[in-house]
């Protein structure tokens, strides 16, 4: 086998583009394996990881981009090659009117005077940077970038107050302006309920079950996870509030995160009180009383916000389908299980979703452990379960220099076989994440994996039930109907909500009392 | 206006930065949006993002800016005209009898390129400083020759740049600033001096350059008194020349504009045969001539304190040198890079010289490569198509500080020349100003054999960043 290396200086892609480029060139005939990655410190060392180190390699800079070939000789690796630089090669239209594409906010502020957002999605290193320029030049910022440190957020939320901006972020991968859905976003219809939210998929199930409802959405704003944090003391989110007071095709208001802070709850209850318009809020996990008191409508679950914000909103409950808990379902789901299946396997996209499926899950059984949450049922090692376990792919230890698993879903995949082999698992739930950004086509490439797993319980003498959460509606890219057809045929029962994802994983692997 | 009410109430407008799927998803939702594609600023070296952000503090900010209007405005409203020819030892300031000038920063014998030595030691057999090519290089490499950059003599030198005592040079003079400039006149050809080819071809050319072309073309300006060149500048790029790799057009007008004063010296109609028949050789006979008038607007940027408004671009062949306006004196070198082009038959790339001369000054002014969308005859000769031409000039704006609507470019609806090339934007943006250029055989005595584009390696403008860190407070 010989290695070749060609760094290409002073030549920047994102990881996303790399990541599709890279799989595009380990199909190439005669390619053993390749690499294709900047030069920063943790794509060397998935170099050292997989054998393709080199000298040359080391000398590359992060702005560098490295292209490494693995083939049977040399003459292989140079006819690799050639077919790996042809995959940069953008097909020219011959159109002189060619779209530009700028290399600074600078010139591109120049050019579109109008603009008045600017989406950030660069590596959190340069995120703060980027937002400085972005709102030097008056425009609203949503981060996208994680990784950005704290001081840096509470700069620029300070910077954007004192002009009147509004920052969404960092870590922001949800928001709906105006009816346009901003990176990860479902097509939501549009209304009079106006979100505003700390977290990106409770943010994309809030406004999905709306949609569901009957209801719509004026304006979904998103806060980043830390922005009701002691330390930034929930700037966006009370900006957010404000700017929905005022406008005028927002009626009801809806705020959604886990519990913040004391000190900004203190601050939130506060602006709620005084606020003219209906507010339903819902902290994952409580502070009932005080929502209440604050004269806002306490939600427990997003599904419950959604349904109480659409009814406060106009919606006729008795109109509404709430989709209640199939009861005979469990039961009979129930029954097809071994009494030594005992366990739920959650292996979610959406930080939320699995937040809210395992704290629902909880409610009935104590020993729910998770890569995120409550330290004290935190996994001793990410990779391998213990009783029921609830993954978020979505966190730093499985994005580290990847792309998020709602693009790039093949850990998920390695692990959900992993967990399909395990005797003591009853059900494995798992979400769907359809809509902008998100992988065009989620269950199908799930679905080889899922027959396979069937078929092996099957031939060990099990029932693997599969329970799957598709979010997204009808109206989203990826057709929703069709996901879940095809997840169906495969025998997969279908959760119609985050939380009826929780209560029917519960009920499937509840044992009778002997 | 409140931003806040405008995002909502208006709709999205977006710039995206970053990850393109975001953007290729608002277009589907009818969401205007423009595309900034991120590169790491400064390469990603700490130290240099900690210079940018030191500089880029509000009050420093406006200090460079105001600096940069200042300079580019120097360069916009410089008005070089064509007032004569002379021989070098004459007309140029610190010429002597034993100095040699040369292309690109400051650089000894002993680190010279092929191209280089063979054009310094065929001038000193020219001189008659030395009998032949070898003696000449003892001579060269003794320490009595004084070698010193063009630049550094407001001169500016093609390829190797060599200029010795007794030949003839352009002088421009800049009508609005009062400063001169020179510049060799063009060998045309490809066999010649400046390619670093030094047989006996090339130093008869040279005498009769000397003897016959040169008084007559002083002779002519005599009469003429004066030819605006910014005119017959901008006239040549609506002509289909960028006015430095294509000089077809610039070289019809030049000589249009020159010929009645010619034919009225007093030389023999041979010599006007000769000498008409020499600028009919070569498309380039205007070449250098351009390049002294950018020469011009560009000293006149000179010394503007906090300007970080690059001045100078120039190689000589082992290094590539920039100067800065506000940093006056001060050279910022790299290693000179390979240019990127097709050759002449029979060369292959690895005979080809780095990067050489001092005729980066077109760019540096905002033509040449940065004019590119002017000149749709040569896309092909640097490789590219109509539309990706337009894209490098149109990249060119985000490290320039202004356009020159003095000089514009029809085909993007006369938009003026980018101008201005600002050290700390190239920084940030990761993009290097574009250069069009030819290529020298690596090797002494062979001469041109191909044309190219050519960057700049970072290491200069990484250098100019990191003093003027240290320079603006």
């Amino acid at each position: 086998m010989t290695v070749k290396t060609v760094i290409k200086k002073n030549t920047y892609f994102d990881s996303v583009s790399l990541m599709t480029l890279s799989t595009k060139a380990n199909k190439i005939e005669g390619i053993r394996q390749a690499v294709v990655a900047m030069g920063t410190a943790l794509n060397k060392e998935v170099l050292h990881n997989v054998g393709l180190y080199s000298e040359s390699a080391e000398q590359a800079t992060p702005g560098d981009l490295m292209i490494i070939i693995e083939a049977e000789d040399e003459a292989a690796c140079d006819e690799a090659l050639i077919q790996v630089e042809e995959l940069f090669i953008r097909k020219d239209s011959g159109d002189l009117n060619q779209e530009i594409k700028f290399s600074s906010m600078a010139a591109a502020v120049k050019r579109l005077e109008k603009a008045n957002l600017a989406i950030i999605s660069v590596p959190g290193a340069y995120a703060f940077r980027e937002a400085k320029k972005a709102l030097e030049n008056g425009l609203n910022v949503m981060i996208f970038s994680d990784n950005v440190a704290l001081d840096q957020e509470l700069a620029l939320k300070q910077m954007a107050s004192e002009k009147g901006l509004l920052v969404m972020g960092p870590d922001c991968g949800t928001a709906i302006i105006g009816g346009k859905g901003l990176c990860f976003a479902n097509e939501v219809r549009r209304g009079n309920i106006g979100i505003v939210a700390a977290s990106g998929t409770g943010a994309q199930e809030v406004s999905v079950r709306i949609d569901d409802f009957g209801g719509g959405v004026s304006h979904l704003i998103g806060t980043g996870g830390r922005d009701l944090s002691e330390t930034i003391g929930g700037i966006s989110m009370l900006a957010g509030l404000q700017a929905l007071e005022e406008d005028p095709s927002t009626e009801v208001i809806l705020l959604l995160s886990k519990i913040p802070a004391v000190a900004v709850a203190e601050k939130i209850y506060s602006q709620v009180k005084s606020c003219s318009k209906p507010v339903v809020i819902c902290f994952l996990g409580g502070q009932q009383e005080k929502i209440t008191a604050a004269g806002a409508v306490y939600a427990k679950t997003t599904k419950e916000a959604a349904l109480k914000a659409v009814v406060l909103a106009g919606g006729k409950e008795e109109e509404i389908n709430t989709h209640p808990l199939n009861l005979p379902l469990i039961k009979e789901i129930k029954a097809k299980l071994r009494a030594d299946q005992k366990y739920i396997r959650g292996l979610f996209c959406g930080g939320t979703v699995c937040q809210e499926v395992m704290g629902l899950v909880r409610e009935k059984y104590p020993n729910v452990y998770s890569n995120i949450g409550d330290p004290a049922y935190r996994l001793a090692d990410v990779h391998i379960s213990k009783d029921h376990t609830m993954i978020d792919f979505g966190d730093d230890a499985f994005t580290q220099g990847r792309p998020h698993p709602m693009i790039d879903p093949s850990l998920r995949i390695e692990r959900f076989l992993k967990e399909a082999a395990d005797p003591a698992v009853g059900v494995i739930a798992m979400d769907f994440i359809l809509g902008y950004g998100a992988h065009n086509d989620p269950a199908g490439i799930m679905l080889p994996h899922i027959r396979r797993a069937k078929l092996e319980a099957a031939q060990a003498g099990r029932h693997l039930e599969i329970l799957a959460f598709v979010l997204g509606t009808e109206k989203d890219p990826q057709n929703f109907s069709e996901q879940v057809r095809m997840l169906m045929k495969e025998g997969v029962t279908i959760a119609s909500s985050v939380v009826n994802t929780g209560l029917l994983a519960a009920g499937f692997v509840e044992k009778e009392a002997q | 206006m409140n931003g806040i009410k405008d995002l909502l109430y208006r709709e999205p407008v977006v710039i995206n930065e970053g990850v393109e799927l975001f953007k290729e998803d608002l277009v589907k939702q009818g969401v205007q949006t423009v595309q900034v594609n991120f590169t790491p600023p400064a390469g990603g070296n700490p130290q240099l993002l900690d210079i940018l952000d030191y500089l880029s503090d509000p009050r420093r900010k406006e200090a460079i800016a105001l600096a940069n209007q200042e300079a580019v405005k120097r360069v916009i409203t410089s008005h070089p005209v064509l007032v004569g020819y002379g021989k070098a030892l004459d007309v140029i300031p610190g010429m002597t009898a034993k100095t040699i000038l040369h292309a690109g920063p400051p650089i000894t014998w002993d680190r010279m390129c092929g191209a280089m030595r063979g054009a310094i030691t065929g001038a000193l057999v020219f001189e008659g400083l030395a009998r032949d090519i070898a003696e000449a290089e003892v001579l060269a490499a003794s320490g009595e020759i004084i070698f010193s950059p063009c630049h550094e003599h407001n001169t500016v030198g093609s390829m190797a740049g060599v200029t010795s005592p007794s030949m003839y040079v352009h002088i421009v003079k800049n009508k609005a600033y009062g400063n001169l400039a020179y510049t060799n006149l063009s060998e045309q050809l490809s066999k010649i001096l400046r390619m670093g080819a030094n047989d006996q071809s090339v130093i008869d050319r040279l005498i009769w350059m000397r003897d016959v072309l040169g008084p007559m073309l002083k002779e002519a300006m005599e009469l003429a008194g004066e030819i605006d060149l910014r005119l017959l500048m901008s006239q040549a790029l609506h002509m289909g020349d960028e006015c430095h790799n294509r000089n077809v057009a610039g070289t019809s007008i030049l000589s249009q504009a020159l010929t009645p004063y010619l034919a009225q010296t007093g030389f023999s109609m041979q010599d006007k045969v000769d000498v008409f028949n020499f600028i009919l050789s070569s498309d380039y006979f205007s070449g250098p001539t351009w390049m002294a008038a950018c020469k011009c607007a560009m000293d006149a940027a000179q010394g503007i304190e906090n300007s970080t408004v690059v001045t100078t671009m120039c190689r000589n062949g082992t290094d590539f040198g920039v100067r800065v306006s506000g940093l006056p004196g001060q050279w910022f070198t790299g290693p000179s890079q390979q240019v990127i082009g097709p050759l002449f038959a029979g060369f292959k790339p690895e005979d080809s010289g780095l990067d050489i001369g001092d005729s980066a000054i077109t760019e540096t002014y905002g033509i040449g490569g940065f004019a590119m969308a002017a000149a749709p005859a040569i896309v092909s000769l640097v490789g590219g198509t109509v539309a990706e031409a337009i894209g490098f000039t149109d990249k060119m704006l985000e490290i320039t500080t202004d356009t020159n609507p003095n000089v514009t470019i029809p085909l993007l609806n006369f938009r003026g020349v980018a101008s201005g090339i600002d050290v700390l934007k190239v920084l940030e943006t990761g993009i290097l100003p574009i250069i069009n250029t030819a290529i020298a055989h690596k090797e002494p005595g062979i001469g041109m054999i191909g044309a190219g584009i050519v960057h700049p390696p970072m290491d200069c403008f990484v250098k100019a960043a990191q003093a003027l860190g240290q320079n603006i407070r």
